[in-house]
């Protein structure tokens, strides 16, 4: 068994090979760039969202539109007041834009998908039914009737 | 010319990692992993003209009311949140044939057959004063009634959770256990 054995200096351990880091690396690049879901509009408003448990993923992100409603964040304030307020994409918006709206998003959406088109209502949960409600009337006039009341995840309370 | 011969000398590879990196850490900045979800809600499509509501039977309707305060009340009686689930199971599947709960009738349903569905109604009312937040607690609730209802029935009829059920099962069961809520316009109370 001498054949093993070396002689001489005891060698250190030999470098870890680092030629594998960039395919390492880059599984992970992959994984982020694919899970990732840019902002797509800056918040103007103070939302914190009810909790429920009930509560559905929204699929397709592509067929879903938002409305925000909530008070101003603090830099608005001075011009918007701290009323609750509505945010259509990027802007603060008033009651009869939202028929206006739903209308510019439909047009976006190919022909096929515009009746599977969601609403995802984003409003703070010290917003006032008032508001809420003139708004799903607007939206039953523009007859997008695909509502889904955005909320947090609760886990407690629940049997499922 | 002389160079021709030359083999191209090769990239080096080393700074790879670093450009990798700087990606990665991008992404890693720039996630957001939320995943958005809400409770679902079909409302009722707009008619131009007014036109009466139909007429229900008041056994067969479920008023839930929450006032400016948040409070609620159910048929005119103050209530709690946590007792509504069970209130709205009740007064759906009626189980022991009373009076003043919900009427059934027959239906015939495609995968299960002939079923008695309740005619009942769950009204929800609010006040334009009322908070978002304590509206979808109640709204919640509401659901999570139909949720429990229709997973009792399908361990009761196929021996299986809903979820578990094929697509097809599925639309039956809720068939026979609509999600009937009905979202009147507010009231100022």
């Amino acid at each position: 068994m001498a054949k093993f054995t070396r002689k001489g200096k005891v060698k250190g351990v030999p470098p870890i090979s680092t030629a594998s880091l960039p395919d390492i690396v880059f599984m992970l690049l992959f994984f982020f760039m694919v899970a990732t879901t840019m902002k797509e509009t800056n918040m103007k408003v103070k939302l914190r969202l009810p909790e429920a448990t009930e509560t559905v993923k929204l699929e397709k992100k592509s067929l879903v539109s938002y409305i925000y409603v909530g008070s101003p964040m603090p830099q608005y304030q001075a011009q918007h007041g701290t009323l609750s307020k509505i945010q259509l994409d990027d802007k603060f918006s008033k009651l009869s834009d939202i028929g206006d709206y739903i209308a510019a998003e439909r047009e976006k959406r190919d022909e096929k998908e515009r009746p599977k088109m969601t609403i995802s209502l984003k409003a703070d949960e010290n917003t006032k039914m008032g508001l809420i409600q003139d708004i799903k009337l607007e939206l039953r006039k523009a007859s997008a009737l695909k509502l889904n009341y955005s909320s947090r995840k609760r886990y407690t309370n629940s049997k499922y | 010319m002389a160079r021709k011969n030359r083999p191209l000398p090769e990239i080096n590879q080393s700074s790879m990692a670093d450009i990798a990196f700087m990606l990665l850490i991008f992404f890693l900045v720039t996630t957001t992993m939320d995943v958005d979800s809400g409770i679902y809600r079909k409302l009722p499509a707009w008619i131009h003209d007014e036109q009466e509501p139909p007429k229900i039977k008041r056994r067969n309707t479920f008023i839930v009311l929450i006032n400016k305060n948040n409070d609620l009340a159910i048929n005119g009686e103050f209530a709690q949140v946590s007792e509504l689930k069970d209130r709205v199971k009740e007064f759906i599947l009626n189980p022991y044939g009373s009076d003043d709960l919900s009427e059934k009738d027959d239906k015939f349903v495609e995968g299960i057959g002939d079923v008695k569905r309740s005619k009942g109604v769950v009204s929800l009312q609010n006040d334009r004063g009322t908070d978002y937040g304590a509206y979808i607690q109640v709204q919640n609730e509401l659901v999570a009634a139909f949720n429990e209802m229709r997973n009792d029935y399908s361990v009761a009829q196929f021996g299986k959770t809903y979820k578990a059920l094929s697509i097809e099962l599925q639309d039956a069961v809720r068939q026979v256990i609509p999600t009937s809520i009905s979202e009147a316009e507010p009231v100022e109370i």
